[in-house]
C-alpha cells in the first residue's frame, strides 16, 4: 500500500528523479515478481536434481533410506547388469527411429493441416486426440489394439490371407519394439506437426508470391523456399520428439513392463523397475542420471535452433 | 492490412479455379489425404469406442469381426465404469489435483511472464528462455528422489504431493506462452493505466490482467492437460486405490493381473480423451502464437 502511495506521488512531479525512482522501482519489481516462480523450481527440480547425483553415489534402499555414501559402487553394479546396456541401446534405438519418424509424418501433416477444406475443424480434432490424450490411457488403446489374439490388425491380415494365427504383437522380441515406436510416433507426430505448422505459418507470404511470380511450382517452391525456412523450427519439432521419447517409460510400461525379456525395456523404465518396484533407489537414481548428458545436448541444440530464429 | 489480405486470398482463389482440372486434382489429394490422416490418428479410438459397448460373448470370439456389432450393443460394460469401479474418484481426484496445480501455476506464473515480458531487463531474455528449458528436464530423472522428498514431508500415497510437485512442469510452459501474450498487449495500455493514476503494480492487475483474459483461459487449459497426462510421478508417490488420478487408475486399477476388464478399460480412455481433445482444440490457434510470440524480441 505504502509503495502505491509512493509511486503516485512520483507521478505527479513528473520530473527526472522520478521518474528515475520508478525505473529503480521497476527493478526490484522485477525480482519481486519472477522470484516466487524461480524459488519453487530450485526447490523442486534444482534440489531434487542434485539429491538425484547425490542418490547415486549412495546406497539407499526403500527399506532402509538412511544415507550412506558408497562411491562408485552403486554406479558398476548399475553398469554390470547386462539388462542396462540393453536398455540403453533400446532407448537410442527408439528415440532415432522414432525421431526420424515424427519429423517426416509431421512435416507431412503439418502441410495437409495447414491447407483449408470444409470439415478441417474434425479433421483437426480427430488427429489432435493421439497428443492431448493421456498417455497412459492411450496406451491402453493400444494395449487391446495389439491384444495377442484378437488383434483387429490380426483379424484384417487373416482375412486378406496374408496371415495364419496370430503375429502376437507384444510377445516377440522385434515386433514388440516396433509396436513401442509405432505408439511413440502416432502420440508425437500431431504435436512435431503443430510446431512444423506454427513455422509455416509464419513465413511471410509474399515470398511465397515472389517465388510463385519467379514461375516456380509447388515442388520447387518446397524445396527450395518452405523447407529452408522452415528448419529451425523443424529442429525444435526433432529435439522435443527427441526428448520425450528418450524420457519417455510410459509407452513401454503400459504395453509392455520392458518385455518380453527385457527386449523393449528402455533407460526410464528400468530406472522405474529398479528404484521404485525394486525399492533399489540408489541403483535407479544411477540409471536415471544416464539420461541427462543426453538431454544437455538437446537443450543446447534447442537453443542454438532458437538463436537462428532470432537472428532470422 | 487483413482486408487487403482477404481480397488477395480471394483473388488467388479466383486464379486458381481457372487452372481447372488440376486444381480439382489436388482438392482431392487434399481431402485423401486429411480423411487418411484422420482415421490414423483416430483409429485406436474409433475401435475403442465399438469395443466398449460391445458384448462379452462378441468380443471373445476371434472369428468376429472386429470392427462392427456382430450381436446387439450393450451399455452394461460403460455403466459398470461408472458405477463399480473407482473411476469416478480417479475422474474427482485429477480434477481437482488439476484445479490446484492451475491455481498454484497461474499465481506464481503470472506475476512472473509480466516481469519477463514486460519489466525491461537485461537479463528477462536468457531468463525467459532459462525457465522453458526447465520444462525439458523429465519426470524420469527426478521421480525417485522427488519420491524421498515426499516420503521425507509425509506426503506419499496422498494427491497432495502431485499438487506440490506438478507446477514444476506446469509453470515453466505456462510463463512461456503467457509472455507471448503479454508481448502481444501494446504497451500504451499501461502508460495510460499509469498516467491515469495506477503504479506500475496497479497497471499489471487492473489494467492488463483483463486484457490478458484470453490468453490466461489457454494456458489454464494447457497446464490442465499436462497435469491430467502426467503418469510417472503419480504411479511413483501415490498406491492406494482411493488417491490414485485418472492416468494411472485406469491403467493400474482395471487390469488385475490376468483380468482385463477390455470394454470398461475402452470406455475410460474415451470418456477421458474426447473432452481433453475437444476443449483443446478450441485453444490451439492460441497455443501456437503463444509459443511463437514468446520467443519474439519485445
Amino acid at each position: 500500500m505504502a509503495e502505491v502511495t509512493l509511486e503516485r506521488a512520483g507521478a505527479q512531479d513528473g520530473t527526472g528523479p522520478a521518474r528515475r525512482r520508478l525505473a529503480d522501482r521497476e527493478g526490484f519489481l522485477a525480482w519481486a515478481l519472477v522470484l516466487p516462480s524461480i524459488v519453487y523450481i530450485i526447490a523442486l527440480v534444482a534440489v531434487p536434481f542434485l539429491l538425484a547425483i547425490g542418490l547415486g553415489f549412495s546406497d539407499v534402499t526403500a527399506g532402509d533410506p538412511t544415507y550412506h555414501w558408497a562411491g562408485l559402487r552403486t554406479f558398476r553394479r548399475a553398469l554390470d547388469d547386462p539388462v542396462f546396456w540393453r536398455s540403453l541401446r533400446n532407448t537410442f534405438v527408439f528415440t532415432v527411429t522414432s525421431m526420424a519418424l515424427i519429423v517426416v509424418l509431421g512435416k507431412v501433416l503439418a502441410n495437409i493441416l495447414v491447407v483449408d477444406f470444409r470439415g478441417k475443424w474434425l479433421v483437426r480434432f480427430l488427429v489432435l486426440l493421439p497428443w492431448t490424450t493421456p498417455v497412459a490411457l492411450s496406451a491402453v488403446a493400444w494395449l487391446w489394439l495389439l491384444d495377442s489374439i484378437y488383434s483387429p490388425i490380426d483379424w484384417t491380415l487373416r482375412h486378406l490371407g496374408l496371415l495364419d494365427g496370430n503375429l502376437y504383437w507384444l510377445g516377440r522380441p522385434h515386433l514388440a519394439m516396433a509396436s513401442v515406436i509405432a505408439v511413440h510416433v502416432w502420440r508425437l507426430t500431431p504435436l512435431s506437426a503443430v510446431i512444423i505448422m506454427a513455422g509455416l505459418v509464419a513465413i511471410p507470404s509474399d515470398i511465397h508470391e515472389a517465388a510463385r511470380m519467379d514461375g516456380a511450382g509447388y515442388w520447387r517452391r518446397m524445396l527450395e523456399v518452405t523447407i529452408p525456412l522452415t528448419m529451425p523450427v523443424v529442429a525444435v519439432a526433432a529435439l522435443f520428439g527427441a526428448i520425450l521419447t528418450f524420457t519417455d517409460m510410459t509407452v513401454v510400461y503400459v504395453l509392455t513392463r520392458g518385455g518380453p525379456t527385457n527386449s523393449t525395456q528402455v533407460l526410464a523404465s528400468w530406472a522405474f523397475i529398479r528404484g521404485i518396484e525394486g525399492g533399489d533407489v540408489a541403483q535407479g537414481a544411477a540409471v536415471a542420471l544416464f539420461l541427462f548428458p543426453l538431454l544437455l545436448a538437446a537443450a543446447v541444440a534447442i537453443l542454438r535452433a532458437v538463436r537462428r530464429m532470432e537472428v532470422r | 492490412m487483413a482486408a487487403v489480405e482477404l481480397a488477395g486470398a480471394a483473388e488467388a482463389e479466383r486464379l486458381r479455379r481457372r487452372f481447372g482440372r488440376r486444381h480439382a486434382l489436388a482438392r482431392v489429394g487434399v481431402y485423401l489425404a486429411a480423411v487418411l490422416a484422420a482415421l490414423v490418428c483416430a483409429g485406436p479410438f474409433l475401435w475403442s469406442l465399438v469395443t466398449a459397448f460391445k458384448q462379452n460373448r462378441d468380443l471373445y470370439n476371434p472369428e468376429n469381426n472386429p470392427f462392427f456389432f456382430n450381436l446387439a450393443a450393450t451399455p452394461d460394460h460403460v455403466l459398470y465404469l461408472f458405477r463399480d469401479t473407482a473411476f469416478v474418484t480417479f475422474v474427482w481426484n485429477t480434477l481437482w489435483v488439476g484445479t490446484l496445480v492451475v491455481a498454484i501455476t497461474l499465481v506464481l506464473g503470472l506475476p512472473a511472464a509480466y516481469a519477463l515480458a514486460r519489466l525491461d531487463r537485461p537479463w528477462s531474455g536468457r531468463m525467459a528462455i532459462a525457465i522453458f528449458l526447465i520444462y525439458l528436464v523429465p519426470p524420469s530423472l527426478l521421480f525417485l528422489s522427488l519420491s524421498r522428498l515426499v516420503v521425507t514431508v509425509g506426503l506419499q500415497d496422498s494427491t497432495w504431493s502431485l499438487v506440490l510437485v506438478y507446477p514444476t512442469m506446469t509453470i515453466p510452459v505456462s510463463v512461456w506462452l503467457l509472455i507471448g501474450f503479454f508481448k502481444a498487449i501494446p504497451k500504451d495500455v499501461e502508460e495510460q493505466a499509469m498516467v491515469d493514476g495506477y503504479s506500475r503494480l496497479g497497471a499489471f492487475l487492473r489494467a492488463v490482467l483483463p486484457l490478458a483474459f484470453p490468453g490466461i483461459v489457454a494456458v489454464v487449459v494447457f497446464a490442465f492437460t499436462l497435469t491430467a497426462s502426467e503418469f510417472i510421478y503419480a504411479l511413483a508417490f501415490i498406491s492406494p486405490t482411493s488417491q490414485k488420478v485418472v492416468s494411472t487408475g485406469v491403467p493400474t486399477e482395471l487390469i488385475r493381473g490376468d483380468v482385463f476388464f477390455w470394454q470398461s478399460l475402452q470406455a475410460a480412455a474415451i470418456a477421458v480423451a474426447v473432452p481433453i481433445a475437444f476443449v483443446f482444440n478450441l485453444f490451439l490457434d492460441r497455443f501456437i502464437t503463444g509459443f511463437t510470440m514468446g520467443a519474439v524480441k519485445g
